[in-house]
């Protein structure tokens, strides 16, 4: 095995203990972090990690700080985004309930994400808490907010407004999402 | 008398703008109900009148929302001119026609799950173990909260009477003895049945005066007396009755209160209550 070849493998494995391994609240490692841990040539580890994951269906995700940047981001840029693994195909309904969501609850959690984005990202509580009652037990749909906050999909100001919060960014490809309701045929 | 009332004008109008711009915020209403160069010409307008400090402060106000509507509005365009715009109502209803099952079907095609695991490793385990072996063991941790051993037996009727627990004569059986003994005051100081409430509840100390005042509100309130008032006389008198009433008379009950505090007890003593 060549130095070089041999210095990326112990690094890969440094970043996999990283990123797999929950070590605070919210998942992922920040790029500072993995900087201090892996050396400035940190994203260059992260590309091959990827590599090495796509074969099984998984992939290094960067989730950025505000908007997306447009073209190569820059170190700073980098830096300060969350790094984390995320499946990088799909869950079969099936799958997705023997991780623990049930149809209902996903469901309302899917009308509650498009039913934000659809609002630039901001819609009152009571407003998302009426769209699910249409499908919903009532008991059940505030429960289930509070559930959506809880797990880092939205986030509630002192208005009682509903934001995406981190792990929506990190997990729903938010155009797709649009996109996919859309064009269903009703 | 002019520029008054138009400064007056003016205040009514910053804030009425204030108001639109507030619900524009909180709301989320399209920004552009806010007309900027009307509202901007409305400000401009009345600026040269502000004196008062505080006139001062609610033009800033106002143009601080202004410039929040305008902030929004922008935000609002960019919104409008990326991908991610639908138009909300269109969305909306979509949302209420797909089914349960549809939307999820399209949700997992847009979802990528986090990845993560929790997991102990050996590092843990070993930090675990030695804690565990620095660890007292229950017995010794708990030696110092032990409670005192206390012997318990049964409890006599007399030293439950000094802990004053119980009384040693049941309240009905009190209330009649004491009812006696206003028979027996009435019959030696009193005068055509009756005697004056402090001859009567009047005693050596402060402490047996409340008791026999608290006694005595029991006496009217269970028909063994009455009270009988001479509010011009300012005199209180106590009247026992012969026997106790036992039904409730139609007329209707009434609180009376009656002050017995030490310098009324004090003066009393010295015999200079009136």
């Amino acid at each position: 095995m060549s130095r070089r070849k041999a210095y990326y493998t112990n690094k890969i494995k440094r970043a996999v203990h990283l990123l797999f391994y929950r070590r605070h609240r919210k998942p992922g490692v920040k790029g500072w972090e993995l900087r201090r841990a892996l050396g400035s040539d940190y994203p260059t580890v992260l590309k091959i990690l990827d590599k090495h994951l796509k074969p099984l269906d998984l992939q290094v995700k960067t989730v950025f700080e505000g908007e997306k940047p447009v073209g190569k981001p820059t170190l700073d840029q980098l830096n300060k985004a969350r790094f984390c693994i995320t499946l990088r195909g799909e869950l079969t309904p099936k799958e997705a309930k023997m991780i623990g969501w049930r149809i209902d609850d996903l469901a309302g959690l899917a009308t509650t994400i498009a039913y934000i984005i659809s609002k630039k990202g901001k819609a009152p509580r009571k407003e998302v808490e009426e769209l699910l009652q249409d499908k919903l037990p009532k008991w059940k749909v505030g429960v289930n907010v509070d559930r959506y906050i809880r797990y880092g999909y939205l986030v509630q100001d002192e208005n009682d407004q509903l934001y995406l919060d981190w792990r929506t960014h990190t997990e729903v490809n938010q155009k797709a999402l649009i996109d996919l309701v859309l064009s269903t045929e009703t | 008398m002019q520029s008054k009332r138009t400064r007056k004008l003016g205040r009514e109008q910053l804030r009425r703008i204030i108001e639109t711009c507030k619900s524009v915020e909180e709301r989320s209403l399209n920004p552009f109900l806010v007309n900027v160069d009307e509202v901007i010409s409305v400000i401009k307008e009345y600026f040269p009148q502000w004196e008062l400090s505080e006139d001062l402060c609610l033009d800033a106000e106002t143009i601080h929302h202004l410039a929040s509507v305008i902030k929004l509005q922008s935000e609002w365009v960019k919104h409008r001119s990326t991908s991610l715009y639908t138009d909300p109502f269109l969305l909306e209803d979509k949302l209420t026609r797909i089914g349960k099952e549809g939307i999820v079907n399209i949700f997992l095609d847009a979802w990528h799950p986090t990845v993560q695991l929790e997991q102990i490793s050996l590092h843990s385990l070993a930090e675990g173990i030695k804690y565990w072996k620095s660890l007292l063991p229950l017995d010794e941790r708990w030696k110092e909260f032990s409670p005192e051993k206390s012997e318990t037996g049964p409890a006599t009727r007399e030293e439950l009477i000094r802990q004053r627990i119980l009384r040693d004569k049941a309240f009905s059986e009190e209330l009649e003895d004491f009812w006696r003994e206003l028979r027996r005051n009435v019959g030696e100081k009193g005068k055509d049945g009756k005697i004056r409430y402090w001859d009567f509840i009047g005693a050596e100390t402060y402490e047996v005066t409340v008791h026999k005042a608290f006694m005595t509100s029991f006496l009217v309130t269970y028909g063994y007396a009455t009270l009988e008032i001479h509010p011009l006389e300012e005199e209180i008198f106590i009247k026992p009755y012969e026997k106790p009433l036992t039904e409730i008379g139609e007329k209707q009950l009434v609180s009376i209160p009656i002050a017995v505090t030490a310098e009324d007890w004090m003066k009393w003593k010295r015999d200079e209550l009136e």
